[in-house]
């Protein structure tokens, strides 16, 4: 494979556009300059509401060059699965050539896809329709004021499980979409994060070439809901792997391996201690979640070097 | 621009412009610092176009030439992600200027 060269991709042509109403720093445009490069093929986006689609489609505008369809809340996995359908059946029908590429991406937000759209997502990659999705999990219900969604940290504050006097923010870990992903078999999972932009193009690029059902989980930085200085998110996304706290792997055909090993493993603090959300539990008395969510880190980690070595 | 009622509306309300929203100068947002750019210490790695939220790298070719500042939000990440010791973009101090007949 030729070396891809920022500079090169560069040159493509911008698939979401200036204008959008995203926030300053927001991870997310990042995060889609990248993916949108790694397709030359035409491609049609599907977005259920989150930031990016109620920041990107705000009537009479778009941000979208490419052909694009509005999904509710929890449907964007379904949506996806109905235009491929109809794609496979006009080309039966003759309608358009059968060796016609035409890409399908699907995306969500983390509470689009682990919460409310997962059940849509469950069954799309189970009939193994033949589409792209993405998660840029930014941990929490952004769009709506922050409230918590099931791929929230342990011990983040959100507007839901608020940090105060009884309460330390949120009490219950994360859940691991990315594992139960893979646990669907399907032929092409990955987890990422934007600073490392060559691994996600990679990703990305995979994930559209393979033929059958992608999944990709991309770690979003959102200064908003996070609670950190806009200029921050690509170095803070660094920190999620160093301290392995978002881990880089792939599971292809089922065989794990991890894209990215620190060097250094750093302690979760570097991380909690880089965010407003995470400011409450250096107090005293929360000395215990910051041990938790270290045992946890720790534990998962292992147990994917583990699967990594099979 | 005159304001269309519903009987102008496509069928769904379908925009058929895609990409329109590129009039929607987010520049304006920018509040009290912008970035510079100083060519002669820019190495071309074109960091700053990757990690601008809000596409306000300008690029010629093969090579970065400044910042668009009808979009620049001033986010400061292109700054921050610059790699030379001497920076090739740095935030500085922006007046903030209030809409005319304010
Ligand atoms: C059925 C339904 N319930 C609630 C909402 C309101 N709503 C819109 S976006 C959103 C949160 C989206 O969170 P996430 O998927 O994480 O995306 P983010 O906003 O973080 O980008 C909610 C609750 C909705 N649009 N539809
Ligand atoms: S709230 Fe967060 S994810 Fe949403 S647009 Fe703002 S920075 Fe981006
Ligand atoms: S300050 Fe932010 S919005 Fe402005 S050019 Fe730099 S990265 Fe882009
Ligand atoms: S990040 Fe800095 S050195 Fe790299 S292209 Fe941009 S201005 Fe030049
Ligand atoms: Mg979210």
């Amino acid at each position: 494979m030729a070396a891809v060269r920022l500079k090169d991709l560069a040159q493509k042509e911008d698939r979401l556009v200036a204008g959008h109403g995203m926030c300053l720093g927001c991870g997310i445009p990042i995060i889609f300059k990248i993916i949108l490069r790694a397709t030359d093929d035409p491609l049609i986006v599907t977005c259920a509401t989150g930031c990016l689609e109620v920041c990107t489609t705000i009537f009479p505008r778009t941000a979208w060059n490419v052909t694009w369809i509005h999904s509710a809340f929890e449907n964007a996995a379904a949506t996806a699965a109905g235009i491929e359908a109809m794609y496979r059946a006009l080309k039966n029908k003759g309608k358009i050539p059968q060796e016609k590429k035409i890409k399908i991406l699907a995306i969500g937000g983390d509470g689009g896809t682990y919460d409310i759209g997962f059940q849509a997502l469950s069954g799309a990659v189970e009939r193994g329709h033949d589409f792209v999705y993405v998660c840029y999990d930014n941990n929490v219900y952004a769009n709506t004021g922050g409230q918590r969604s099931s791929a929230t940290p342990l011990g983040a504050s959100a507007t839901t499980a608020p940090a105060g006097t009884k309460s330390p923010g949120k009490i219950q870990p994360r859940k691991d979409l990315t594992r139960i992903m893979a646990a669907h078999k399907i032929p092409y999972v990955a987890q990422a994060s934007p600073n490392k932009w060559l691994d996600l193009y990679n990703k990305a690029k995979k994930a559209f070439e393979i033929e059958g059902s992608a999944f990709i989980n991309v770690l979003c930085p959102c200064p908003t809901e996070w609670k950190y200085e806009e200029s921050q998110g690509i170095k803070l996304a660094q920190l999620a792997n160093d301290t392995c706290v978002w881990p880089l792997y792939e599971v292809e055909k089922g065989h794990f391996k991890i894209n990215y090993k620190p060097k250094q493993k750093l302690p979760v603090t570097e991380w909690l201690k880089s965010q407003g959300r995470f400011r409450h539990l250096f107090k005293e008395e929360n000395a215990w979640i910051i041990e938790a969510i270290q045992a946890q880190v720790d534990e998962e980690w292992e147990e994917l070097n583990k699967l990594a070595e099979m | 621009m005159k304001k269309e009622t519903w009987r102008e509306l496509t069928i769904g309300t379908i925009n058929l412009n895609a990409g329109n929203s590129i009039t929607n100068l987010t520049g304006t947002w920018r509040s009290g610092k912008k970035p510079e750019f100083i060519e002669e210490n820019c190495i071309q790695c074109f960091f700053c176009w990757l990690y601008c939220p809000h596409f306000a790298i300008k690029v010629e070719g093969e090579k970065v030439i400044g910042i668009n500042y009808d979009y620049c939000t001033g986010c400061g990440l292109c700054a921050e992600e610059c790699p030379p010791k001497e920076k090739a973009i740095i935030m500085v101090p922006e007046e903030i200027k209030l809409a005319e007949g304010r």
